[in-house]
């Protein structure tokens, strides 16, 4: 066997374990970091890398300066990069000139206006904090749960339809109600691939694509047919009684609310339920290794069910997060396809709840930024996407990032999880 | 091993509690026929189907058919089959008789929505075959793949990206060969990014899959926003015309409804028959299913697991890119951004109500754009069922044959497990 044959194997090992393995326990704090995290960061840095190629090999000026002057074309495609890149940070993150000019006039409208890139950073990462919760709870307990979408919409449904038809209530209950409503509709739609599978053997691959689709044409015919605003002919959902508003902390424009705190707070619960509760054992054991977990004595039907039940409910917290934060009402296609970018967050956070809030809000801001780069640069926003696929395929395939960066290859190694088929059994 | 799985299969189709439960389901549809349909309908009224389609000239008259007899009798053949499935049992036809049962039903819905009105049938089936088109193209593209034991949920991305390059390419050159030429490379391209990840990297196959999707999602909303939207002259290719073929389009009803299309239908039927042929009757096909079925062996027989693989993903991609140019310059012709809304999925789902075989992929096909165009249709006739219902219908249907009620599928026993040599 030559050295680069050894090698295959090693590779082969990666998968779902990889990303969720924890690092070695022997070494120093510091080097575990770097194991943890090296892979994540050269990842994001290559799909930037990536994106400004792309940026460049789509500069009209670099073609039309190429005939005359090569080193000029490159130089004005840098130049855009610099441009875009620049917009990205200052969209999302803020401009410090003008956050400290602000702060100098004492301008409370100018100040929010500067400070708004960040808290609208933060608020566009909230919905990608639970989803991406939804598909690493998935992951951790060994079920890949593609329906977040789906569960995202039906989460949005009923959360919207106790925001608008109930009204009278305190806040307090209101708010409770309407987000439990929607956490309840996302467990139904995570417990039917859930139920499916664990008694049928019908892969929930499939599944959760299906119900996707079924979701979101009952969204569409709920808003064109019972749920309509009535005194309208668009499809959208009466808007919701102000008691199941989320509250807000600061005035316009800052739209920044109480979601991102329930996210967090949720993500925690994520993580004492699955590290710290016997439940929580259970299914990550089902997840690594089902047979063991039966010979253990542990449900499996039940397990199956409970994860995906739970997969889905976070799900449906990340739709129920827009209805009650920022939309105020149920509108076709609300959703930015955050249900299918979380399944790229729940990868690149190695399925651990730190991470997972970690990856959202890089991409909340990424997100944020983009509209203003679109807007400054006349960068299509949808360059976010396709970086987002570049670092999913290098997370997804660390030996390529390895190969790159000639980095040693990882000292455990583990049984790698792969996907049975459709048929499940 | 396979004579392990065909036994099951034997066993499942005849047993007695599945006899007694599709005897029941044929009931409930003459119920459901009698119930909804029959007496709900006009006495005396009629229905007239059109058989012929939009654009041909025939004195063809049209079928008219008086509509409540016509239910009645669907209603008691249906009951008439289910009395004969509980006591007796159809055996190992059961799954036909379901499907007859089926057609029933639904042709005895069309009969109620269009009583006192007239129907179009022959448009309506000319409009399934073509929305079954890349249905079946992509279903036969994950059969390729899934036979050789690679899952390929990347067909969505492969269209989407061939649908944008074949108009792309067809505008700029003025050639709509060179069009669909490129819409094949691009599905060739991204299904060599699948193999490379799903098989040399033993990338998660389905990760692999999703990274493709998303990636082709961001760079055709990026080049169609950056380039496409504002030239309006790069995105106008033009599409296949309809070729007629003499003698054959002269036969009454089915001529024009299955032999005045465009290439895109007849070479749908020629890989259909190439690849049924190819996968069961030559050594390619079976080295290929063996690679699918258990690649150790076929390893051991001295056939080339990687190589086999590659290769029939890379097949599937053309096949994929093949059926995201129809969208194109097949179709439309134009390029819109997420304009296979999901199709690429419901391939998957036609693959496996398909059975992983080529003629079962199109019967699926036709099943799943005879709900799509029907859906269309019933807004025409004003029939208050919300269209968004039939549109669901695929996916119903899908998760109902994955979860094994009308008898499991027979997978590849390898599908989705990557294969590392010891």
């Amino acid at each position: 066997m030559s050295e680069e044959e050894k090698k295959k194997p090693e590779a082969g090992k990666v998968l779902l374990e990889e990303l969720t393995r924890g690092p070695d326990k022997r070494a120093s704090i510091w080097r575990r970091a770097w194991q943890t995290l090296s892979i994540p960061l050269l990842a994001i840095i290559s799909g930037l890398i990536l994106g400004a190629i792309l940026i460049i090999a789509s500069s009209q000026e670099l073609y039309s300066l190429w005939s005359t002057s090569p080193w000029e074309a490159i130089k004005a495609g840098w130049m855009e990069v610099r441009v875009s890149y620049g917009a990205l940070f200052s969209g999302s993150i803020g401009d410090p000139a003008r956050i400290i000019a602000a702060l100098q006039s004492g301008d409370d409208l100018e100040i929010r206006r500067a400070f708004n890139p960040i808290l609208e950073s933060l608020t566009a990462s909230t919905p990608f904090i639970f989803g991406a919760l939804a598909v690493a709870l998935g992951f951790r307990t060994g079920l890949f749960n593609i329906g977040a979408e789906g569960q995202l919409f039906v989460g949005a449904i009923c959360s919207a339809f106790v925001g608008y038809s109930i009204t009278g209530l305190p806040a307090i209950i209101h708010i409770p109600l309407a987000l439990g409503a929607g956490a309840l509709g996302g467990a139904l739609w995570g417990f039917i691939p859930g139920w499916l599978k664990a008694k049928t053997g019908g892969h929930e691959v499939i599944n959760t694509i299906m119900l996707n689709y079924i979701a979101i044409r009952l969204s569409d015919w709920l808003l064109t047919g019972p749920m309509q605003r009535p005194d309208s002919f668009n499809p959208i959902s009466p808007t919701i009684a102000d008691s199941a508003k989320l509250p807000k902390f600061f005035a316009d424009p800052i739209r920044f609310h109480l979601g991102f705190f329930i996210a967090l707070g949720v993500a925690w619960l994520v993580y004492w339920f699955l590290f710290k509760t016997r439940w929580g054992f259970d299914l990550r054991s089902v997840g690594s290794n089902p047979h063991a977990a039966r010979y253990a004595g542990m449900n499996i039907v039940a397990s199956t069910v409970l994860a995906m039940s739970l997969s889905g409910a976070l799900a449906g917290l990340a739709g129920t997060n827009e209805v009650l934060g920022l939309n105020h009402n149920l509108a076709q296609a609300f959703s930015a396809g955050y249900g299918f970018d979380s399944i790229a967050l729940a990868l690149l956070g190695r399925s651990h709840p730190a991470g997972v809030v970690l990856a959202s809000l890089l991409f909340g801001t990424l997100r944020t930024g983009a509209l203003r780069m679109q807007v400054a640069a006349q960068i299509p926003i949808d360059i976010i996407t396709v970086i987002q696929a570049f670092i999913l395929a290098f997370i997804a395939a660390p030996a390529i990032i390895r190969t790159i960066y000639r980095l040693r290859d990882p000292d455990i190694e583990e049984e790698a999880v792969t996907i049975r088929g459709w048929g499940g059994d | 091993m396979t004579t392990t799985v065909i036994e099951r299969k034997e066993v499942e189709l005849i047993s007695p509690t599945r006899k007694r439960v599709m005897g029941i389901v044929f009931l409930l549809f003459g119920a459901a026929i009698w119930l909804l349909f029959s007496r709900t309908v006009e006495a005396g009224s009629t229905t007239s189907f059109g058989l012929v389609p939009g654009g041909f000239e025939s004195n063809l008259p049209d079928w008219i058919l008086p509509a409540p007899v016509t239910l009645n009798v669907l209603a008691f053949a249906s009951v008439f089959l289910g009395g004969y499935q509980v006591i007796r049992g159809f055996g190992r036809r059961t799954n036909t008789v379901l499907g007859l049962v089926a057609g029933f039903f639904v042709f005895g819905f069309l009969t109620w929505a269009a009583a006192g009105k007239s129907m179009n049938l022959a448009g309506l089936l000319n409009t399934t075959l073509n929305k079954a088109v890349p249905l079946t193209l992509g279903a036969m593209s994950g059969v390729l793949c899934e036979r050789a034991g690679v899952v390929n949920i990347a067909i969505e991305g492969m269209m989407l990206a061939a649908a944008m390059l074949a108009s792309l390419v067809g505008s700029t050159t003025g050639s709509l060969w060179l069009g669909l030429l490129a819409g094949i490379l691009t599905g060739v391209l991204l299904a060599l990014v699948h193999a490379i990840l799903s098989i040399k990297y033993v990338t998660d196959q389905i990760i692999s899959g999703v990274v493709i999707n998303i990636f082709a999602g961001g760079i055709t909303a990026f080049v169609s926003a950056k380039f496409l939207q504002p030239n309006a002259a790069l995105n106008d290719p033009g599409i296949f015309q309809p070729i007629e073929i003499p003698l054959l389009v002269k036969i009454p009803v089915i001529g024009p409804i299955f032999f005045a299309n465009n290439l895109f239908i007849y070479a749908m039927f020629i890989f259909m028959i190439a690849l049924h042929i190819g996968l069961f009757y030559t050594r390619w096909g079976l080295r290929l299913r063996s690679v699918g079925e258990h690649p150790k062996a076929a390893d051991t027989l001295g056939i080339n697991v990687f190589r086999t693989r590659y290769m029939a993903v890379l097949l599937g991609g053309a096949m994929a890119g093949f059926a995201g140019a129809y969208f194109t310059i097949g179709s439309v012709g134009r390029f819109d951004e997420f304009m296979t809304a999901g199709r690429g999925f419901i391939s998957l789902a036609a693959m496996i109500f398909g059975n992983w075989t080529p003629f079962g992929s199109f019967g699926a096909g036709l099943l799943f754009g005879f709900a799509d165009s029907l859906a269309s249709k019933l807004a025409i006739l004003g029939v208050q069922i919300p269209s968004e219902f039939l549109l669901m219908t695929p996916y119903i249907v899908t998760m109902i044959v994955l979860a094994g009620v009308v008898g499991r599928g027979q997978m590849p026993a390898a599908d989705g497990q990557p294969y590392e040599k010891e």
